[in-house]
């Protein structure tokens, strides 16, 4: 009976550890292929997030953007009119990590050509460099590096249909010239430009009728800028520039010596917006045009709602600038103050309805309603 | 033109020239001052529930599969991108008790803005959280910096998704 239940219990706890055996074989080999299907997971996602069989090309290296505005204005005792005024195209490409392309083309005002009321313009078109210590060089074609809006005029980005006519008359945005940039970054906020371009070519001092757009310009007399800005306290700006030209008629009649001084200010806390800009003109002259000068300031409040952001904006602007009439042959001071409010609606990031009221100086009202957007 | 100018300062740019990448810090660097010792390194699968809620939350499709994070104790270390107006933006968010403890710009391709990586603006990301764990929204506005508006929506953006990464990883541990 001892040596049965001995056989039977030896059978027993054979059985108990080949089983015993057998599992942990089992366990082993389970664990093993989780492992392994796991590891085998991490090779397929690795592959595809990084594009797995794809070729790359330029196109890894090369980016397009762009913005548009269509305006219409109804100003009183004038034709109400509509005009898809910018459609413009960045493209960009990167040669290395420090070395790359930016260029901007536009149409403007929808059609151009011989007597046809628009253009297309060539507005940037320089090759950056990063160097070493937070300074980049720039070499080309390049907006001048003065006030607010002329480097920054993508629709979305500032209030009112029209570009106000402060920097459009005194600036004069959009403008563009081409030499070489130096800019550097101190790393606190502070960041200073110096730049070396032609220059404007004006013989009676009407600024904006100067700008030779780099179209087979006349470059006997350069021009220097410079302009530090600094943004050390988040939504705070503060700019000042200075472009300086020695012969703003470039050798056409006696040495007309031409300096421009930009300040502004941009604050932006919660809600509430101030832009502030003034800019004058010194320009060595017997005429008129030796006085031009102007500001605007433009409170503004922006808030969230369900359907997107809403803002609202006044502006008062006073300017004075010289103009030129070749047909009569006259050149007159014209002394101006328009006042603007109006609204901003962002449908989504980036596209932009607008509306403004603006009275000039005789009264005048121009209600403008405008759509823009930018990618 | 009077040729002097131009002259010197091209000789200016040469004397530069040396190739400088555009990365501020280094990944690798960036968790290696993260955690005082060897992180975790995890994975979370950005699930089609998870897709759609930041989607919901920031309007991004963030791309990929999964997103890698590193772990030490309730300390969390998230690398995300977006683009900010056409190129990438790498950053860098560390996570604490569903609080951003901070906030670095490790890869800034863009033309603008490159004072988000500073001091004066990362800082305000310290102690951003959700005000409750249903409304996802922030406590407090990030101020912007003025011509980077672009950048700085990026980055708002992405501080809500490693606040809501962190979310998703507390919860399923638990």
């Amino acid at each position: 009976m001892e040596t049965k239940q001995l056989i039977q219990n030896t059978f027993l706890a054979g059985a108990l550890a080949i089983i015993g055996i057998s599992n942990a074989f089992a366990d082993d080999s389970t664990e093993h292929k989780i492992q392994e299907l796991q590891e085998q997971i991490d090779i397929l996602a690795s592959s595809l997030e990084s594009g797995g069989a794809a070729t790359t090309g330029w196109w890894d290296k090369t980016s397009v953007g762009g913005y548009g505005e269509l305006h219409y204005n109804n100003k009183a005792g004038s034709d109400d009119v509509i005009d898809f005024h910018r459609f413009v195209l960045f493209v960009n490409h990167d040669y290395t990590d420090t070395i790359a392309l930016f260029t901007e083309l536009e149409l403007e005002h929808s059609l151009a050509g011989d007597g046809k009321p628009g253009e297309v313009e060539l507005e940037q078109a320089f090759i950056r460099f990063a160097l070493e210590d937070g300074y980049t060089a720039d070499a080309g074609l390049f907006l001048v590096p003065v006030g607010l809006l002329n480097e920054t005029h993508e629709p979305d980005t500032f209030f009112g249909v029209e570009r106000n006519n402060v920097e459009k008359y005194i600036i004069p945005t959009t403008w563009w010239q081409a030499g070489a940039r130096l800019s550097k970054d101190f790393g606190n906020g502070l960041t200073v430009d110096f730049a070396v371009t032609d220059g404007l070519n004006t013989t009676d001092g009407y600024i904006r009728g100067g700008r030779q757009k780099v179209a087979n310009a006349i470059a006997n007399d350069g021009a220097y800028t410079i302009r530090a800005v600094y943004r050390g306290i988040p939504g705070l700006e503060l700019g000042a520039s200075l472009f300086q030209q020695d012969d703003l008629s470039q050798g056409a009649s006696a040495d007309m010596e031409g300096t421009l001084s930009v300040l502004h200010l941009v604050y932006k806390k919660d809600g509430f917006g101030l832009k502030a800009l003034s800019g004058s003109w010194d320009i060595d002259t017997d005429t008129e045009a030796n006085d031009q000068s102007g500001y605007y300031i433009e409170p503004s409040y922006t808030w969230d709602t369900d359907y997107g952001k809403v803002g609202v904006f006044y502006r008062i602007a006073d300017y004075n600038y010289y103009s030129y009439d070749s047909e009569s042959s006259t050149g007159k001071n014209n002394e101006k103050e328009d006042t603007s409010f109006g609204i901003n609606y962002y449908p989504t990031d980036y596209v932009v309805l607008k509306a403004d009221l603006t009275e000039d100086k005789a009264g005048k009202d121009t209600l403008s309603l405008g759509v823009g957007y930018q990618f | 033109m009077k040729p002097v100018k131009p002259v010197l300062i091209f000789i200016l740019i040469a004397n530069l020239m040396y190739a400088l990448e555009d990365v501020y810090l280094e990944p690798e660097v960036f968790i290696a001052n993260t955690f005082t010792s060897e992180p975790e390194i995890k994975t979370i699968w950005l699930k089609k529930d998870i897709k759609a809620d930041i989607k919901e939350l920031t309007g991004l499709d963030y791309p990929g599969l999964r997103i890698r994070y590193w772990e030490l104790g309730n300390k969390r270390a998230w690398i995300l991108e977006a683009i900010g107006k056409v190129k990438l933006i790498t950053t860098g968010f560390v996570t604490q008790d569903q609080n951003i403890e901070e906030m670095r710009v490790l890869i800034y391709r863009e033309t603008h803005g490159y004072e988000v990586q500073y001091p004066f603006f990362r800082n305000q990301f310290k102690g951003l959280h959700f005000q409750s764990n249903t409304s996802y929204q922030l406590n407090k506005k990030i101020d912007g910096i003025s011509g980077a508006t672009l950048s700085v929506n990026a980055l708002t953006k992405l501080a809500k998704i490693a606040l809501y990464l962190d979310n998703c990883v507390t919860h399923s541990a638990n």
